[in-house]
């Protein structure tokens, strides 16, 4: 009989914490998915957050490094560093890459580490209940701006991917969901070309998904993926935006 | 062994670390110790190796947890503020139990302080900087030619116990030339990085981690590390004596004070006076009973820092009150000079305290 | 054989090469040594200092705060170190940008016109070399052929070219020095 469904190989076969709705268990399997289909779980070291992914060590059955809060990026260039041929991901939310981990992310992408990041942005702090994260969109309640998030005080949202793309270390960057068939095809295809491009030494590789947080949106499943659809897709346009920049000249 | 040649403190550290077999160093430009990333950025590339200046301490040591992780021999060097910032990646390493040698060439402080010598960062190096229960092992050198060998074993040190280690040294330490014969590694039977995250090719996977959710289990992973200090307390405590066996005023002192002290000990000779030097090599694991058995003859025990005393409280956990242990110190870059420990002594003498 | 020197001037004057020179020199003739630098920002165009330890005993304490020879090239550095040489030390400055010579009475004192007579080299940059060469012919702490032998480890390869200058400038500081002890022996010397 044919296998037409499996659990992919860097996958462990233990079940997950993640709350219903969440998307983290869908990024996970289409990473060892990507994983799997390129033949790189052997050489793969995988760098998990401090958030709700900090035990995506867990889940993958692959070798993994746990860092601490935003220093993902740093830990993962002392790995590639030392094992040039390894494969090598950090898995970040948006607290731990765009908050405190912000310096690490921008200086990793600029040395053009040949590493690839899977950026986990559900516009909330998840793991510490609520409160507001750096990608919080305008208006938006948590429980650190629970009148909604005003940009007068709190600032503006970060959009990620479109920052990044400015610097010209990156080769490769793109924003997806997995809100429906359709965005979890593309949002794999886009995991596999980040890998390939980390893989093919061209340099810096990030994807960026929105993801969902139903128990601190306060909404059902579906009312959350409908909302990264209908909102958060606003804010944070899906696509590529890789914009490969030219050296203008040396010193 | 090779001839001697002439070398700065810091250049000495980087090139000990070579000798060792460091091939990656991430680091952050700080003074006093800035020949440190500069001599590696000249050199890794020669020796096939990684050097990479960090967006700051913060990064530069977790890039450090991120090659021990991978089983790498790596350093990292700072200074006081530098070192401050790396207090997290630090816990992280202990509890992670990962080998590590990172550097101090403590200056003055507190906040931005100044760029001068100093011994005021005892505390943060021996007492845990960082969060947690955890210990390093702390090596002081007193020379070049020591940072130089001290340096060596801090890397074997670190992967005998797979702990971070630090070396502490001073600006002067690492700003003045003397005279070295290159180090070499010792040939060690080292345990296998079989716990490396290295790809999980023909193996379970490998998971490096320090988060432990379940209390029993993170308080046995602290009995396990303490086991790990106990045995590392005793078997690797260093120190020298000079002019001890017959003291009747015994200095204790580390690193530059030493040096000084034992300029001021021979002032003190030459005036008829017992005074002997007591120099902790370890100031982790801290030579107690070394320390209580050398002193037990004396009459009394002063300390000399470049503080305005942390070592000091060893001392006493280490006379544990049977004599009494004065303390003598210059803080934020000032040294004591030589006269100055000796009227010290003199002092202490005459009034018979 | 046991000296502590202060060597001290702006930076530029080539203050720190004269400490190592001394202290290559004193490491080849077996003695043990130290050199210790003022460093950071007070480097960066002010006053500059190294302090050399030259003993046949251990070198103790690297730092020179009781200097037995202070070598001043300058104004600022004369005022802050002359207090500190010991009693029956030896001062040599550089009396060509230092009018007055140094107030102390218990010292041994030589004031060298170094410009001037680098001048007459044709080369500024080696007043340095006749300070040091003056500093030599009384202290002897080393002999001259060291010196020379050391340069070629301290200087780099593209400047060996500058060893034959800077043998002469060391020669003439000696001369000056050597002439001055022939004639008054023993006494203040400026």
């Amino acid at each position: 009989m044919r296998k037409v469904f499996g659990r992919p190989e860097a996958m462990a076969d233990v079940p997950m914490h993640y709350c219903p709705g969440c998307t983290h268990g869908i990024i996970h399997r289409l990473i060892a998915e990507v994983i799997d289909e390129l033949g790189v779980r052997e050489k793969t070291v995988g760098i998990s957050p401090v958030g709700c992914a900090v035990l995506a060590y867990d889940y993958f059955n692959c070798d993994f490094v746990e860092a601490s809060h935003g220093r993902a990026p740093a830990v993962a260039t002392g790995i590639k560093r030392t094992l040039p041929d390894s494969v090598v991901f950090c898995y970040q939310g948006d607290g731990d890459l765009a908050s405190i981990g912000m310096a690490e992310i921008v200086h990793a992408a600029t040395r053009g580490e040949k590493i690839t990041v899977i950026f986990v942005n559900n516009a909330v702090y998840g793991m510490t209940g609520g409160q507001m994260a750096p990608t919080t969109l305008p208006g938006q309640r948590t429980t650190t701006s629970p009148r909604g998030r005003d940009v007068e005080g709190a600032g503006h949202p970060i959009r990620v991917a479109e920052l990044l793309s400015t610097l010209s270390g990156v080769a490769y960057i793109s924003r997806v969901s997995v809100t429906g068939p359709t965005n979890v095809i593309k949002a794999k295809r886009a995991v596999r070309r980040a890998f390939e491009t980390q893989i093919e030494g061209k340099g810096f590789s990030l994807v960026e998904f929105l993801s969902t947080c139903p128990i601190n949106w306060g909404m059902s499943p579906l009312e959350a993926m409908k909302w990264v659809d209908e909102k958060m897709s606003l804010y944070y346009p899906l696509g590529d935006y890789t914009q490969v920049q030219e050296v203008a000249g040396n010193a | 062994m090779g001839e001697k040649v002439l070398m700065k403190g810091n250049e000495a550290i980087a090139e000990a670390a070579i000798l060792a077999g460091c091939r990656y160093f991430f680091g952050y430009p700080i003074t006093p110790q800035n020949e440190i990333p500069e001599y590696m950025s000249r050199r890794m590339p020669e020796v096939g190796g990684v050097f990479l200046q960090a967006e700051s301490e913060v990064a530069g040591s977790n890039m450090v947890y991120g090659a021990a992780c991978a089983g790498a021999r790596v350093m990292t060097t700072s200074s006081s503020p530098g070192i401050s910032l790396m207090q997290e990646a630090i816990s992280y390493m202990a509890g992670a139990e990962l080998p590590c040698v990172l550097v101090n060439i403590v200056r003055g402080g507190p906040g931005l302080g100044g760029i001068q010598g100093s011994q005021a960062d005892y505390f943060q190096a021996t007492k845990g900087g960082g969060h947690g229960d955890y210990k390093l092992i702390v090596l002081a050198p007193a020379s070049v030619q020591e940072l130089m060998d001290l340096t060596i074993t801090a890397f074997d040190l670190a992967d005998v116990y797979r702990n971070p280690v630090m070396i502490l040294g001073d600006a002067i330490l690492g700003q003045m030339m003397e005279p070295v014969i290159p180090g070499k590694r010792e040939d060690l039977d080292l345990p296998p990085k079989t716990w490396a995250t290295t790809g999980a090719k023909n193996r379970p996977k490998n998971v490096i981690t320090s988060l432990i959710l379940d209390p029993a289990k993170l308080e046995q992973h602290n009995l396990n590390l303490k086991e790990k200090y106990e045995k590392i307390a005793r078997n690797e405590v260093r120190y020298r004596t000079y002019m001890a066996e017959d003291s009747e005023t015994l200095i204790v002192a580390y690193g530059t004070c030493a040096r000084i002290a034992q300029a001021a000990i021979d002032m003190a000779r030459e005036r008829g006076l017992r005074v002997g030097l007591f120099r902790p090599i370890t100031l982790w694991p801290f030579p107690y009973d070394a320390l209580r058995q050398t002193a037990e003859d004396s009459l009394r025990v002063l300390t000399v820092e470049m503080s305005l005393g942390q070592m000091v409280e060893d001392v006493r956990l280490a006379i544990l009150g049977t004599k009494p242990v004065h303390f003598y110190g210059r803080t934020g870059g000032m040294t004591p000079t030589p006269r100055e420990i000796l009227n010290e002594i003199e002092r202490i003498v005459e009034e018979g305290i | 054989m046991h000296e502590e020197a202060i060597f001290a001037g702006f930076g530029g004057q080539g203050i720190m090469l004269m400490g190592q020179l001394l202290t290559y020199a004193g490491m080849m003739e077996g003695a043990n040594v130290s050199w210790m630098p003022s460093y950071g920002p007070e480097m960066r165009g002010g006053t500059a200092n190294c302090q050399v330890v030259i003993s046949s005993k251990g070198v103790s304490s690297p730092l020179v705060t009781e200097p037995l020879s202070l070598v001043a090239l300058n104004k600022p550095s004369l005022h802050k170190f002359a207090p500190w040489v010991a009693r029956e030390g030896l001062i040599v400055y550089n009396s060509s940008l230092i009018e007055a010579p140094p107030e102390r009475r218990d010292v041994r004192i030589l004031g060298v016109p170094c410009n001037e007579v680098a001048n007459e080299l044709g080369d500024l940059r080696t007043a340095n070399m006749v300070a040091l060469g003056a500093y030599l012919a009384i202290t002897k702490v080393v002999s001259f052929e060291t010196v020379l032998d050391a340069m070629k480890m301290v200087l780099p390869e593209r400047r060996h070219n500058l060893i034959p200058l800077n043998r002469q400038a060391l020669s003439r500081g000696m001369e000056i020095a050597s002439l001055w002890h022939s004639q008054d022996p023993g006494r203040e010397i400026s």
